[in-house]
């Protein structure tokens, strides 16, 4: 990329610390995030405007659940699964989120490897968390097969508020597209690594520039957010 | 007298230079092109294409409020679909696409110093989903059953119902389905601009000595990219309820006797989604329009902004504000009483920072030397009219005033005061400041003034008598008002007229689209810098400017943008990549 970012540029006067440090940051010249390359500070800016996507649906998803008039369906009865003639309540979510929240755990290390510039493990771990990612899509999917068998569909379900199919097939599916989305940009990153494109400075296929080990880094935040956003859904659809 | 500052005094690069892409070929130079001029001008011809639709329609419901009964292919069920796609189109397709894809694209990059976007390629796309937005729009006119006639809040249920034109038909699935591109094309541009403000200034370029036009489009992408998501949400809930049968908006009705499959579902929960995104949409459109037209009347008027700071911060201000007013749109929806007082004060709150931008623009044009350029005309002319729009504002803002105004002419006259004529008549006013960076040549003069005088007067001919019959209480969205008592004899003769006047005014506006493409090659060559001005974009080694805009060294700034008539300076303005001190500059320190 064109942009050196995290070279200092010969400055070494010390920033002052708190506020004062972040006004300082702000009235200076050419740069308001100092030593945030312009890549990232998209990806936060994105990532904030992203979070008011989810907050509105989520915000429609509670306002649906406390107007609602008729019950709504028990999360602990509709989630359960029946393993061994028994049924145990939240045990596909329980794995779900553990993997998920996995995922981040080798997203992370990937980001470390790639700033070690160790093409091999960072494309690896990252491979993996595409792995991990594509793992919790194939089991969302299956939780959708098995709702679905039972009844369960965007106008209606047999238990109560028409509500719960809607907001849950439209809320973890955005979601999982979200997750999806993130599989295919891991693997599109993980071959650049492997081919050891950042190392060489191989002009991008569609944007002509050079990309960076940054990216690994960048690729993360949007990885963690999607991790974070889930621990929400979680919560507000399976644990309320 | 000049005591050069010393280069070393600017802070030294802490970013390389940009990686540009060179175009190879024709398409790549014109079509897709990464250049943010080049997609400036495609999103600005874009929007004034679909801008035009809108005002065709515009043309054609005055021909049937003006003269009812007279046009018998104008239904009732037209009547909708004309005021809905006009509303739209108006207000998202070419008022938020001209002033952040257009005059962003454009300024942004030449005003902070920077060769281009930082992300090119993200530009290109975004114009490109953006077409594909209008074109899914455009399509909705020859879809069975036409465009939706759900009016421009597409309030359910009625948006996707049976008797509304479109509504289970395809028109309210297009309209959807070219919102949700738009957002996403938006998006991408919007992630642009905001970077490339806040990470990809030149040297010397702090943000307290940004243009304010900068200043506007910056807090208004910002805003856009917080309030463009409840839309988004909004358009895929509504498009499941109607695609997919779901109840996220609908309520249990009956329709024809009939009970529908829908159930449970809360109209309410749309209005305040939309709304979310609605209000602060109108800060969106008005911040850039106030950021331009203060670089407007201080270069024009040949002196400093008055209150630069200030300026900025009630930009800020109001953008903040915006967020936490939406429900004011809402008091005859059946909101809580309490709802109605928060929402009435922050909405009164919100005209503190307006006055202040006011008032400052007015000492600003104090004591100085006032060319009454056409640009200067125009945003003079948005002074009046904002205030003019503003002050109905108070009314409309106001629970127990806004209860028996709500849904009536006046608050259309309202409205198109203060963000159709305001914001319109800056982008006109722009169009004229800036027309001589993009292609060279100014634009013809006698057509200027006439297309200005046309369209202030006439601007107010339509909508001062429209204020008018909306006070004696004749509601909106009615295709025809006749045998009905609330509409004196004298109130079908005003309609008339405003018809009249709505034709008059159009008419004016093809003649300054001729202007437009006339003076590409018979206007008078304009030079570098023909309005003496002091930003970065005027200080460019080529006329219009070449890829990357700033030749082989990038400027560096050494003042703010407002140095006009500073005592001592040889000359009344002193560009902003320009050495030196002279005489006492108003720069805040």
């Amino acid at each position: 990329m064109a942009e050196t970012t995290l070279t200092h540029t010969g400055q070494t006067e010390s920033r002052p610390a708190g506020w004062q440090g972040i006004a300082a940051d702000w009235s200076s010249d050419q740069r308001a995030f100092k030593n945030v390359s312009w890549g990232k500070a998209m990806m936060w800016i994105f990532l904030l405007s992203d979070t008011f996507i989810f907050g509105c649906f989520l915000l429609s998803y509670m306002t649906a659940r406390v107007s609602t008039r008729v019950p709504w369906p028990n999360p602990s009865e509709v989630f359960a699964l029946r393993i061994g003639g028994s049924d145990i309540p939240l045990i596909l979510i329980a794995i779900m989120t553990f993997v998920l929240i996995s995922s981040s755990g080798t997203m992370a290390m990937a980001v470390n490897f790639g700033y070690r510039r160790d093409r091999r493990k960072t494309a690896i771990l990252m491979l993996l968390t595409a792995a991990l990612g594509a793992t919790f899509v194939g089991m969302q999917a299956f939780e959708w097969t098995k709702l679905i068998t039972e009844g369960v569909r965007p106008w209606g379900n047999p238990w109560g508020a028409a509500q719960f199919g809607s907001t849950f097939f439209m809320i973890t599916g955005f979601h999982g597209t979200h997750v999806t989305i993130g599989v295919i940009f891991l693997i599109i990153v993980a071959r650049k690594v492997w081919r050891g494109d950042y190392d060489v400075g191989r002009p991008g296929f569609f944007t002509s520039r050079r990309g960076r080990y940054e990216n690994v880094e960048i690729m993360g935040l949007y990885w963690h957010f999607v991790d974070l956003v889930w621990v929400f859904i979680f919560a507000f659809f399976y644990l309320w | 007298m000049v005591d050069v500052t010393p280069a070393d005094a600017v802070p030294p690069a802490e970013v390389a230079e940009m990686e540009l892409y060179h175009p190879h070929s024709w398409w790549t130079k014109y079509v897709f092109s990464q250049d943010a001029k080049v997609i400036a001008i495609q999103y600005s011809a874009t929007a004034t294409a679909i801008g035009l639709v809108a005002l065709v329609l515009s043309w054609l419901m005055r021909l049937q409020l003006g003269f009812p009964g007279t046009f018998d292919f104008i239904t009732p069920e037209a009547y909708y679909q004309f005021i809905t796609m006009h509303g739209m189109i108006m207000v998202i397709y070419l008022l938020t696409a001209l002033f952040l894809g257009g005059f962003g694209n454009y300024l942004i990059p030449l005003m902070v110093g920077a060769r281009d976007m930082v992300f090119p390629y993200v530009n290109m796309l975004s114009y490109w989903i953006y077409l594909l937005a209008v074109l899914v729009l455009v399509s909705s006119f020859f879809a069975p059953g036409g465009p939706t006639g759900a009016g421009w809040t597409l309030y359910p249920p009625q948006a996707i119902m049976t008797g509304t034109p479109g509504g289970q038909e395809w028109g309210i699935i297009l309209m959807l389905v070219s919102l949700i591109l738009f957002i996403i094309g938006f998006t991408m541009g919007g992630l642009n601009y905001v970077v490339t403000v806040l990470q990809g200034r030149t040297r010397g370029m702090t943000m307290m000595r940004l243009p304010l036009t900068v200043w506007g489009i910056f807090t208004a992408t910002v805003m856009a990219l917080l309030a463009f998501p409840a839309l988004f949400v909004a358009c895929v809930m509504m498009l499941l309820d109607r695609v997919l049968g779901t109840s996220f908006f609908m309520p249990a009705v009956v329709e024809m006797g009939e009970q529908l499959q829908h159930n449970g579902g809360s109209p309410i929960l749309f209005q305040h989604l939309f709304w979310f995104f609605g209000h602060p949409e109108v800060y969106i459109v008005a911040l850039p329009a106030f950021g331009i037209v203060s670089d407007l009347i201080s270069t024009h008027a040949r002196k400093n902004i008055f209150g630069y700071r200030m300026m900025v911060w009630a930009i800020v201000g109001i953008g903040a504000l915006s967020f936490v007013v939406w429900a004011h749109h809402m008091y005859v929806s059946g909101m809580h009483p309490y709802f109605g007082f928060f929402f009435a004060t922050t909405t009164l709150i919100i005209a503190i920072p307006t006055a202040i931008k006011v008032y400052n623009w007015v000492l600003t044009l104090w004591r100085g030397d006032i060319h009454l350029t056409i640009p200067m005309l125009f945003a003079m002319a948005f002074i009046v009219t904002f205030v003019n729009g503003g002050l109905t504002g108070l009314f409309l803002g106001n629970v127990v005033v806004d209860v028996p105004l709500s849904d009536t002419m006046f608050v259309v006259a309202h409205f198109h005061m203060v963000m159709g004529v305001a914001p319109i008549v800056v982008i006109f006013g722009a169009i004229y400041h800036w027309y001589p960076k993009v292609t060279g040549r100014m634009l013809n003069e006698t057509l200027g003034r006439f297309h200005f005088w046309v369209t202030f007067l006439g601007a107010y001919l339509i909508f001062f008598p429209m204020h008018y019959i909306g006070l004696m209480g004749v509601p909106r969205r009615y295709a025809e008002m006749t045998d009905v008592t609330v509409m004196t004899e004298s109130a079908h003769h005003l309609n008339s007229f405003i018809s009249i006047m709505a034709f008059i005014v159009g008419f004016a506006q093809i003649v300054f689209l001729f202007n437009l493409i006339w003076s590409i090659r018979h206007g008078r060559e304009a030079g570098g810098n023909p309005w003496r001005a002091t930003t970065l974009e005027w200080q460019t080694p080529q006329t219009p400017p070449a890829h990357g805009n700033f030749g082989k060294e990038l400027p560096i700034v050494y003042r703010w943008a407002y140095d006009y008539s500073v005592p001592g300076a040889k000359e009344d303005f002193i560009p902003q990549n320009m050495p030196g001190t002279f005489g006492p500059s108003r720069e805040p320190a």
